[in-house]
């Protein structure tokens, strides 16, 4: 018994495959469901309840937001073949850079574009950074990216903790209050920052126009399905590279923008300002196949598994972790899917 | 300064066990990114154990943990021949997740009978020795580093490429699970979510760092050791802030990737092998 490749899988069979991984995916989360002591079923009802009510549907949206910006990035990051999986760092320096600008600078009535600017252009230094590692010394980026989620994340714990903790908060680490010119407005009561959400369509839509309508695109698309062309073709790789890295850490850091000015109107506990959106945007660029366009579809789908995931930590007390748990057995689903159904099982060796 | 040496092995001895598991895969040309995860699950699975039987079993919970879910990245990254490192990733998510949630019980329970970490990390240090010999006095190592260089040929020598392949993965996480073990039953000795506190990520790095060489990892693992051991010694009694103190392993798993990154890796690394290709 072995597999073979199957260069041409027909429609059933992709069908088939992707419908029994994920039924596998989910036997397997209803397991560990069980494990924990709760119903699978009633965990699997509550995990899609956000649907139900207009309410659950504002949650949805609030966690597409960054999942849409920071998942238009890495489609495009992942089609030329830079892993970043750093995109909660950049998100975080995000964050970091629009606090500096809501604290410091005299409030104005640039300050909102001010914090988006510095913002992006710090997740874009802490992503460019990874990639120059790469380009100049070959260090490989997944390992880096993650590092620096790790560096971000301390920065962020030192500034709330030290230097910018707030002057009127007491035993909590956060900084004051942003002044209201730093806050965005959101949709009636819900937490919809709809400016966020309207520059994540944007991005997601210009980036797909880009990929697909422009001779730069095209070289983009060069470089990722066949890097040994595209040197044929002189292009610049290491160029390349860096600019799709810069690109979506430039997006990362609008996310991070917007979660603080946006929801939060301060800097705060880095757990709490990213609730694992960068690890779960990856699942939002793989879901899109390096179609920048289609993560208009795949970010609200994950951030429903989010909103789901805070209503089973609500209703049973269960630690937010679970994300984790349905974002692995979801990823491993999918490219689980794509693998068999590429090739075909051969019964005699 | 004796003791400074001392904490600096106890310290350094599950990144060396990860980094060992981590690497004996990596000779046989699988990439297993999922050791964070897979240390959080056999460090959970040792405790549970540990505090229902007894500390052996639990040691041996810990390493076939390690071992299920390293045959579990296994039907990803050498069967299915998915995308190894997304299926890592994949799995070190699980692992962590899987870890917080069903050890939320286990949450600040004091464990009765620990287990000593000197003859652990003597074991580790033996464990070093007797994989180098493997890789080089023996047979299987040799087959095994043929299949990480050179899958192709090794197929046509008979080698059972895939094979070789679980065998080396498999018993590369029950290394980690050891390692997961040690840290939950010996180094600290409770259960806490996120406990491994990065250290399967450093493991990862210490292996391109011992440019794929069991002997290195060891000297490399008692490095960060001692790194880690100055981390909690110098916090507080210096005017720098202790979150740096905290950066610093990341920081220098980056400088280490900067130095090393075109260090000689196994030639077949990350390529799923595809018989007739």
């Amino acid at each position: 018994m072995r597999l073979e490749l199957d260069p041409a899988p027909s429609p059933t069979k992709v069908a088939l495959s992707y419908g029994a991984f994920l039924l596998l995916a989910l036997f397997l989360l209803g397991f560990l469901f069980l494990a924990y002591g709760v119903s699978p079923l009633r965990a699997y009802g509550l995990l899609l309840s956000p649907l139900l009510d207009p309410l659950g549907l504002a949650e949805v949206a609030r966690r597409a937001i960054p999942l849409l910006l920071i998942g238009a990035g890495l489609s495009l990051a992942f089609r030329v073949g830079f892993f970043n999986i750093g995109a909660e760092g950049q998100l975080l320096m995000g964050a970091v850079g629009a606090a500096y600008v809501a604290l410091f600078l005299p409030p104005g009535p640039y300050t909102l574009l001010l914090m988006f600017l510095l913002g992006g252009a710090l997740g874009a230094l802490w992503a460019g950074f990874a990639a120059w590692l790469r380009v100049r010394f070959g260090a490989s980026e997944i390992l880096t990216t993650l590092m620096q989620n790790y560096l971000a994340y301390y920065l962020v714990v030192y500034l709330v903790a030290g230097p910018w903790k707030g002057q009127f908060v007491f035993g909590f680490l956060y900084t004051d209050r942003f002044p209201e010119v730093a806050r965005l407005p959101r949709l009636g009561d819900t937490l919809v920052h709809w400016p966020t959400l309207l520059l994540g369509v944007g991005a997601a839509l210009l980036l797909h126009l880009l990929l697909f309508r422009t001779p730069w695109g095209f070289s983009l698309r060069v470089l990722g399905e066949n890097p040994q062309a595209a040197r044929y073709l002189g292009l610049k790789e290491g160029r390349l590279t860096l600019l799709v890295a810069l690109a979506s850490g430039f997006l990362a850091g609008f996310a991070g923008v917007g979660e603080v000015a946006g929801i939060h109107g301060r800097l705060l506990e880095p757990a709490q300002i990213s609730l694992g959106y960068g690890f779960t945007a990856i699942l939002v660029a793989w879901l899109a196949r390096g179609r920048p366009g289609l993560t208009l579809l795949t970010a609200p789908l994950l951030g429903l598994i989010l909103a789901g995931g805070d209503a089973l930590k609500l209703a049973f007390s269960m630690p937010f972790r679970v994300v984790d748990v349905v974002a692995g057995l979801l990823l491993l689903a999918l490219i689980g899917a794509e693998a068999a159904s590429r090739h075909r099982l051969i019964w005699r060796r | 300064m004796e003791e400074a040496l001392v904490r600096a092995v106890l310290f350094g001895t599950p990144i060396l066990l990860a980094a060992l598991g981590a690497l004996l895969a990596e000779r046989s040309g699988v990439v297993n990114l999922g050791v964070e995860g897979i240390m959080a699950l056999s460090a959970l699975a040792a405790f549970a154990v540990a505090l229902d039987v007894g500390p052996f079993l639990g040691v041996v919970a810990g390493v076939g943990a390690g071992v299920a879910l390293a045959l579990f990245l296994g039907l990803f990254a050498i069967t299915l021949r998915a995308n190894p490192f997304v299926a890592g990733l994949a799995v070190a998510a699980l692992g962590l997740g899987a870890s917080g949630m069903l050890g939320k019980r286990y949450e600040g329970v004091p464990l009765q009978k620990v287990l000593p970490e000197a003859p652990l990390a003597l074991l580790a240090l033996l464990l070093a020795l007797v994989l180098h010999l493997l890789l080089y006095r023996s047979r299987f190592g040799l087959y095994l580093r043929s299949v990480g260089e050179n899958p192709k040929a090794a197929d046509l020598f008979g080698v059972n490429v895939e094979g070789v392949r679980y065998l080396a993965l498999g018993l590369g996480g029950g290394l980690i699970g050891l390692g997961g073990a040690y840290l939950s039953l010996a180094y600290r000795p409770s259960w806490t979510d996120g406990m491994t506190a990065g250290l399967g990520w450093v493991a990862i790095a210490l292996v391109i760092l011992a440019a794929w060489e069991p002997l290195r990892a060891v000297c490399g693992a008692y490095l960060f050791g001692l790194l880690f051991f100055l981390q909690f010694r110098l916090q507080g009694s210096v005017p720098i802030p202790s979150e740096a103190f905290a950066a610093m392993p990341y920081l220098l798993v980056i400088l280490v990737l900067a130095l090393s990154g075109r260090s000689r890796a196994p030639k077949a690394l990350g390529q799923p092998f595809e018989r007739g290709r």
